[in-house]
């Protein structure tokens, strides 16, 4: 009797171990797909090792999105990972727990509704799909009003500060509105309400004030907007309402700053969207968009559909999509209640603040983000002569911080910042360690000559530094501020 | 919101226990969207839950795998471009962000569009015409050869040039491999976008779509947005912004690790699986089959006599046995077509298929015995005879029908 072996090991493949296999050895597939299957633990390991080059979510201080989430969470979100949220009658705990979000949030923005009465709004992907559908809503109404009245109806616009985030302009681009926007100016980084009332006119379809502006985190006066409005309003007759894009905001000065009024308390904000996986402390892919009442999201917007088997109203641009990140939202509401988002949001202030001394005592950079605001700390240096701040951004790489370095939109474009937004995961030491490492930076940035220095170094050695020398030196830096700012819309920023 | 917080267990058993409540994803037979995947790709999943993936230059490797996606994607629907070309195409949340970057007006009414009445109704003023490869009433295929021959000759008669976009949400990853001679793609000259789900027969969890674009030049450059927040220039063009990236990587890894005999294999057995419940369903000599052999893997069928009981009924019962099949109306001019539909997905065995056609034969069962203890009670007790019986059922189920109709039930997924 002959034994038979196999020709290859082809079917030893489950005892190789993965890095023994063919299978890191072959080039991994980029432009089509492969014709075979590969054992699940290869994929995995593949694609695991490629992904460590990857930058630690933790780390990126450039971003406003949670990066942490307790692990009971975790727990709940991947059991509800195959869930489609959209299957409302096949899931419907799922569904009642996003109304009970909506509920909550709607009352957190004061909207003017009874005890038990049920609040209008959707979960959405986030901040985008929000405040789309919060535009829809603006738009349609403004139509059917004025095709009421007799009037054209085809040139809608929004008013806008042009701090805006890109999101805004992608809606007026998408869906045909024009957009208006108030120019910033150095030292005034947000929209300023009384231009924003001048550029208001009869098709103007809504004024959009932000909550926690992205570049420097601050609030923009709403209460202001809406006195001015409101007299003009009074004149005119338009009846212009106001929306707030409240995506950082919204979590934060409920629990921060309550006297404020920016949000329903204001008789013109008809809607606010804010981005439950910003300050709302939930992973990437939940946004809300809640509207004041019934009558200002037209019926018409809504869709029913039955083909799951059971009516369905929907109002939203995306269908079907993940179920986790709303239970997840829910679990944050109740886990913590007011005072647990209450103390993460004071930590965050008071972590901003010890990273804002910090930077101050070094004595070399200038503080653009106010203390009032998301808690965030934006700065620039005072000297830019030798080096800059995208300098700045890429050395701090070297430690494993990502700390992004742009620059502001129309009219302020010569002002270059870094920015570091403190989420909840941003303990003290992490702040004091950043604080070091940007001394660091700094120490090394000095040593070495900015590479243009050198050259004036070695024209000093021939004779005289000239005036031609430093000429040079001045092109070249503004020829580089001018190619980041004129990069198309550099000042779209998030 | 309330006002304390809760220890973590609390909030996460609470929680917990409420969604016991839910259905379960895995029975829910009235979607195509995937409901299980390999524990291995579960991991990758869980450890990217927290990156944003509109973070593209912190994510660098990220990004690099939705490209390679769109690649593979692209070649899979025969883009005309060369091996090393990078395909134009995004991944998004679903098809339904797809279809509106595709800026895609879909014509509603048509259950299955036919190619001829289609054409004649295209204008001046027409954008493009949308072909759907793989109807979600039937799982039908539409006629995308024959669409691009006749507006092919009617845009040389007219010189107006109107394109096509196919919404293969559904068919895009089930005709490649079982049906690969089927031209339905960019082999077609007037095909100039496509899109699909991820999330559908990809076999993805919920939250990934794609979109291709033929050549750069089906993409207007305006609609491209840069933006330099994150320190570098970032185009993007999406609806959304920020979202999770574990779907695109949950999408790469099922590419390299299924590869093209991998899907196919798993078509062929969603088929499979389709021909068993539909001979034991014809077995019980009570139902009509809708759906046609070739399309989706899915079983539309319906009564052959509702006068006594509709599909709607059964649908109901079946969920005591934790099935969720779903009953509906066609879309005008059908509406008097009552359905049941069963969507055979890669997690739904032989077995289990087995299993669903012995509970239907006992729901049906059921309803039969208790129509006819109805009928005779009513006969002993000389009250409303058999057929008064009947027209009160009609009836009702005319009213179920209509209430339900009102509620635009021509608007599907």
């Amino acid at each position: 009797m002959v034994l038979s072996k196999a020709v290859q090991s082809e079917s030893d493949i489950s005892l190789h171990s993965t890095f023994a296999s063919r299978y890191v050895r072959a080039v991994l597939p980029r432009f089509k797909m492969p014709d075979n299957s590969i054992p699940k633990e290869a994929a995995y390991q593949i694609i695991n090792d490629e992904l460590m080059l990857d930058g630690n979510p933790r780390l990126n201080l450039a971003s406003f999105v949670t990066t942490w989430m307790e692990p009971e969470c975790n727990n709940l979100m991947m059991a509800a990972i195959n869930k489609n949220y959209v299957d409302m009658d096949e899931y419907p705990v799922t569904t009642e727990l996003q109304n009970r979000c909506v509920n909550m949030i709607a009352h957190l923005f004061n909207a003017p509704l009874g005890d038990s009465e049920t609040a209008v709004g959707v979960g959405t992907v986030g901040s985008s799909e929000a405040i789309m559908l919060a535009g829809l809503a603006f738009k349609r109404k403004w139509q059917n009003k004025m095709r009421a009245q007799g009037k054209p109806w085809d040139k809608p616009n929004i008013v806008t500060g042009a701090n805006v985030q890109v999101c805004w302009e992608k809606f007026a681009r998408y869906f045909e509105v024009e957009l208006k926007e108030v120019k910033l100016r150095e030292g005034y980084y947000v929209m300023d309400p009384d231009k924003a009332v001048e550029m208001v006119d009869e098709n103007t379809i809504c004024v959009a004030a932000i909550l926690g502006s992205t570049l420097n985190g601050e609030f923009e006066d709403v209460k202001r907007l809406n006195d001015l409005l409101v007299e003009k309003n009074a004149e005119t007759g338009w009846d212009t309402p106001i929306h707030v894009d409240a995506a950082s905001g919204g979590f934060i000065a409920p629990f921060l700053y309550p006297e404020l009024e920016w949000d329903f308390r204001l008789p013109l904000v008809k809607s606010i969207n804010v981005s439950g996986h910003k300050y709302g402390l939930v992973y990437a892919g939940i946004g809300w968009a809640i509207w004041r009442s019934k009558e200002d999201l037209p019926d018409e917007l809504i869709f029913h559909i039955n083909y799951l088997g059971a009516d369905q109203p929907t109002f939203t641009l995306n269908f079907s999509k993940g179920s986790s990140q709303v239970i997840a939202q829910y679990y944050q509401l109740i886990r913590l209640g007011f005072e647990g988002y209450k103390c993460i949001m004071e930590n965050c202030q008071e972590n901003a603040m010890v990273l804002k001394e910090g930077l101050e005592k070094t004595g070399r950079f200038n503080i653009i983000s106010k203390d009032n605001g998301v808690p965030l700390v934006a700065f620039s240096l005072k000297d830019h002569s030798q080096h800059n701040e995208f300098e700045i951004s890429d050395m701090l790489r070297r430690f494993g911080w990502i700390v992004p370095a742009y620059t502001m939109p129309p009219d302020a474009q010569h002002v270059t910042v870094l920015r570091v937004v403190i989420r909840e995961d941003f303990s003290r030491t992490l702040a004091e360690r950043l604080v070091t490492d940007i001394s660091k930076v700094l120490q090394e940035l000095d040593t070495l000559p900015a590479k243009l220095n050198a050259k004036m170094a070695v024209s000093a050695e021939n004779g005289v530094v000239t005036e031609h020398d430093m000429e040079v030196q001045k092109k070249i830096t503004d020829a580089w501020r001018k190619f980041v700012a004129d990069k198309k819309k550099t000042n779209g920023v998030c | 919101m309330p006002d304390q917080p809760i220890p973590k267990d609390a909030a996460y058993q609470i929680i917990n226990d409420e969604l016991m409540l839910d259905g379960n994803p895995r029975l829910n037979l009235a979607s195509f969207v995937t409901t299980w995947m390999e524990p291995e790709c579960d991991k990758l999943i869980m450890s990217s839950i927290n990156k944003n993936y509109v973070d593209m230059d912190e994510y660098p490797v990220t990004t690099e795998l939705q490209n390679r996606c769109v690649n593979m994607i692209a070649r899979l629907f025969h883009a005309p471009i060369g091996e090393d070309d990078t395909a134009v195409g995004v991944g998004t949340v679903g098809s339904s962000e797809a279809i509106m970057l595709a800026e895609v007006k879909v014509k509603e009414g048509y259950y299955v569009m036919d190619p001829v009445k289609a054409v004649e109704l295209v204008d001046e003023n027409t954008i493009c015409v949308a072909a759907i490869l793989g109807s979600t009433m039937t799982g039908e295929f539409e006629d995308v050869k024959l669409l691009n021959e006749l507006l092919t000759k009617k845009n040389e008669e007219t010189g107006w040039n109107v394109p096509i976009h196919v919404d293969a949400a559904s068919g895009g990853f089930v005709a490649p491999f079982l049906y690969p001679d089927l031209e339905w793609d960019f082999r077609l000259p007037l095909v100039k976008s496509i899109n699909v789900s991820g999330h559908k027969y990809g076999l993805v969890y919920a939250g990934v779509g794609w979109v291709v674009w033929r050549t750069k030049d089906d993409l207007p450059d305006e609609l491209v947005f840069h933006i330099n927040y994150l320190g570098s220039d970032q185009p993007t063009f999406t609806l959304n912004f920020s979202k999770g990236s574990s779907q695109i990587i949950a999408q790469y890894y099922q590419f390299i690790r299924l590869g093209f005999e991998g899907y196919r294999d798993v078509m062929k057995n969603c088929n499979g699986n389709v021909t068993v419940l539909k001979e034991g369903l014809e077995k019980t000599g009570r139902f009509n089959i809708i759906s046609k052999d070739v399309g989706i893997p899915l079983l539309a069928f319906s009564l052959k006599d509702s006068s006594r009981y509709t599909v709607f009924d059964i649908s109901e019962s079946l969920r005591r046995f934790g099935w969720i099949v779903p009953a509906y109306t066609m879309p005008p001019d059908a509406q008097h077509i009552l359905v049941l539909r069963v969507v055979i997905r890669e997690d739904f065995s032989h077995s289990l298929a087995d299993r669903l056609i012995a509970d239907i034969v006992k729901v049906v069962n059921e309803m039969e015995d208790a129509q006819s203890i109805a009928s005779m009670s009513h006969a002993h007790d000389g009250t409303p005879s058999d057929r008064s019986t009947r027209e009160m059922q009609r009836g009702i189920t005319k009213y179920w029908r209509r209430f339900v109709h009102g509620k635009k039930t021509s608007s599907v997924c």
